[in-house]
């Protein structure tokens, strides 16, 4: 078999790079960060006519300078032996942006090949591009794909094995330059055109000419001149902190907005030869737009589509969710009966079923809600209305001190806080990044969703899925409410918007990425119900049933009973003075669906969302003095405090710090605890 | 004029850029530049804009908008 070929992928934002890997890999990837970055790396690998693929999805950019981490991450990785050829996906529909970084990518020298992706929607638009004059004039091959209906790919692939040792096999034809009358302040007439794919003007080529002979002297081993030559006359940082020469003449100042016109000239002169009928039907993201980002409809529009979102989490999500709660119930009695009959020990026949099958499989039967909340979101993403959000909440956010951009990872808040949290890297400012991080965990997570099902359920059976909502617009004043104080007490509040995000061409959401994106949310889950629910259900059940004196069934004895009594004083001014319910919270800081799982081995209940196990809990419950309003003051506690150990963890790491991090754990109990004494003392008042 | 006051449906040429350097320069690696053809196509009373260039969208908040100068 021949070795294996290692393929990155490179592309702008939105071009469809992310979809066209997942045809190729499938839901086959790992996923890491580059080392020493909190940038996501994502790899594959596949086999195809007997040749073993790497494929490596690189960031989405715009170029290569090395002003942003992505971009150097990129670069780097382009630049170094682990690649052996390069497929640049661009949106044939912009192929005029597109180009530019196919230009920088030709210049860094490694084997390139263009895929030309969504030439369906250029099609429909009524245009046409010409494939045989767009490889004479960039001198690399040109594929047409299509991501979505999987078309091209064996080619794209083949093209890569193919160009990996033929990389110029293609000529470059270009009608320029050589003609042109020579001007006079030049040294000497350039002859690239043959060579070089881009060529600058004579004044540049000159001083190209005169950097590589410096560079030749002083660093003989390096390979690709002309790039490192350019990057210099670009006064790229990173090149000149590694490659220094003297030439005080040649580089007497900037030339990067010179290189930057000249392409972009290059890339007119392409798209003048390439692209036939530009634009004769209107976009139809031009007519969806004047609506989604209308000036007034916009917003209304936006809470229409946010309530749908969460009307069929509920609706759909429950309605699914009464046969894994039979399915459960027929589970815990099976098993019960089943090592009852072999006469296991009762306290190990109580540790799996009350502790592992209550705990665990309690949490289990939300995995119909989540999947419904997580398709919804991943629609919102994949049709490329989450940017338009952005300008549409630009002016409120522009008010708490915030760019239109923080309120996508509000948005994401709603399906889980850790992505949410990664997705505020894309905020330019690092005052925003905070910021935003600090709100996002008010943001109503998936797993606060089991609390407030089962609890609006129990106690509100009327008006349960008000109630739920109620919750996720209390999270969200909450989080702008604390925006806005910050932003009061922000003394540079004198900010400009910066807001400059890319509105993508709206498209029918893509049903491969949107199955590999709810399957690994779906996965994550299940892995937390195996892992930290799991442990935490064992140690809840120990902490439940051991005391000083040992195996214990009366709970009063144990552990768990002792440490929160201990802690009770600090919830009882809020309605939380029940030492159980302290126990599930604290159990709750590792996940917070485990509050609900802790509730069920607590109180002994193996099917906690079923009707009986319901009626048996708030029987419990009830017994303890615990009813309505003080249910009410722990979903408002559930919501607002301490993020779970994960959200912690990628705070921490977003930050690199361990005082931030404990920062936001404070405030947030801080916050959980006044607004639920609000919330417990104003009930009280109506009760 | 600034792009800011650019009329939704008009096409505009950019004439000079006025921002710290390294947001002009992400804006130059969008294709925004001094000569750069513009669409506007949306735009909010004192806020962000909806432009169209080398056609592609992009929502420019106020604080680049009103630094971008524009003619007809």
């Amino acid at each position: 078999m021949a070795q294996e070929l290692s393929i990155g992928f490179v592309g702008n934002p939105n071009c469809g790079k992310t979809t066209l890997f997942n045809a190729y890999t499938g839901a086959n990837l790992k996923v890491a960060n580059w080392p020493g970055v909190t940038v996501e790396k994502k790899e594959g690998r596949f086999q195809f006519h007997d040749q073993e693929y790497k494929l490596v999805d690189l960031p989405g950019t715009y170029s290569l300078t090395s002003y942003t981490m992505e971009e150097q991450v990129t670069r780097q990785y382009i630049m170094s032996d682990d690649v052996d050829v390069i497929i640049d996906v661009a949106d044939a529909s912009a192929l005029g942006r597109n180009l530019y970084l196919t230009l920088q990518l030709i210049e860094l020298g490694k084997p390139v090949i263009l895929a030309l992706n969504m030439m369906d929607i250029v099609e429909k638009r009524g245009m046409e591009i010409d494939t045989h004059r767009l490889p004479e004039m960039l001198g690399i091959p040109v594929i047409p794909v299509s991501a979505r209906r999987k078309t091209g790919l064996d080619i794209l692939m083949h093209a890569a094995a193919h160009h990996k040792e033929h990389r110029h096999d293609i000529p470059l034809i270009h009608h320029h330059g050589e003609d042109e009358p020579q001007t006079l302040q030049t040294k000497h007439r350039h002859h690239h055109h043959a060579e070089y794919t881009m060529v600058y003007s004579d004044e540049l080529e000159d001083k190209i000419d005169l950097v590589i002979d410096a560079l030749k002297k002083r660093y003989p081993d390096l390979n690709n001149y002309r790039w490192h030559a350019l990057k210099l006359l670009e006064r790229d940082k990173e090149i000149m902190e590694r490659y220094p020469v003297d030439l005080p003449d040649v580089l007497d100042r900037s030339y990067e907005k010179d290189i930057i016109n000249q392409k972009y000239d290059f890339i007119d002169e392409i798209i003048q030869e390439v692209l036939v009928n530009k634009e004769k039907k209107a976009a139809l993201t031009d007519k969806a737009d004047r609506l989604l980002t209308h000036n007034v409809l916009g917003l209304p529009i936006f809470l229409v589509i946010m309530a749908l979102v969460f009307f069929l989490t509920f609706t759909i999500g429950d309605w699914l969710k009464g046969y894994f709660e039979t399915g459960l119930e027929i589970l815990s009695g099976g098993a019960r009966s089943g090592l009852e009959a072999i006469h296991v020990a009762p306290p190990l026949i109580s540790l799996l079923v009350d502790g592992i099958i209550a705990g665990v499989g309690g949490i289990l039967t939300f995995l119909p809600n989540i999947f419904i909340l997580f398709l919804a979101l991943a629609f919102l993403e994949d049709s490329g209305y989450m940017a338009r959000v952005a300008y549409v909440m630009d002016s409120i956010m522009g008010r708490l001190g915030l760019s239109g951009r923080s309120f996508i990872p509000m948005v994401l808040g709603f399906g889980c806080t850790v992505p949410a949290i990664m997705a505020s890297r894309a905020l330019e400012s690092k005052r925003d990044r905070y910021k935003t991080m600090l709100i996002t965990p008010f943001m109503s997570c998936s797993a606060r969703l089991p609390i407030y099902v089962l609890f609006s359920q129990m106690f509100f059976p009327e008006n349960a899925m008000l109630v739920a909502f109620s919750l996720y617009v209390l999270g969200l004043v909450v989080a702008v409410l604390i925006a806005f104080l910050l932003h009061l007490a922000d003394r540079k509040r004198e900010r400009e918007d910066q807001l400059l995000i890319e509105l993508p061409e709206f498209k029918a959401p893509s049903a491969h990425t949107i199955a590999i994106y709810v399957w690994e949310k779906v996965k994550d889950y299940l892995t937390k119900a195996g892992t930290i629910i799991f442990l935490a259900s064992i140690i809840m059940w120990f902490l439940l049933n051991f005391g000083p004196s040992g195996y214990s069934t009366d709970m009063a004895d144990t552990f768990g009973s002792i440490l929160g009594k201990w802690i009770v004083p600090f919830f009882a001014p809020i309605g939380l003075g029940y030492w159980q319910i302290v126990v599930a919270l604290i159990a709750g800081i590792s996940a917070k669906e485990v509050v609900v799982s802790s509730c069920a081995v607590l109180f002994g209940i193996s099917s906690v969302t079923s009707d009986a196990g319901m009626a048996a809990l708030s029987g419990s419950l009830g017994a303890l003095g615990f009813g309505a309003l003080n249910a009410y003051a722990l979903m408002t506690f559930s919501l607002l405090y301490v993020p779970c150990a994960a959200t912690l963890a990628t705070i921490k790491k977003e930050t690199g710090s361990w005082g931030w991090t404990g920062l936001v754990a404070v405030f947030q109990i801080a916050v959980a605890w006044l607004v639920t004494f609000a919330v417990y003392h104003i009930g009280l008042l109506f009760a | 004029m600034t792009l800011q006051e650019g009329n939704p449906g008009s096409q505009y040429v950019v004439e000079e850029i006025a921002l710290p350097l390294e947001l002009e320069r992400r804006l130059e690696a969008l294709g925004l530049l001094e000569g750069t053809q513009v669409t506007v196509l949306q735009k909010k009373r004192r806020g962000a804009v909806i432009v169209k260039v080398r056609g592609t969208r992009f929502a420019l908040g106020l604080g680049i908008a009103k630094h971008v100068k524009v003619r007809g």
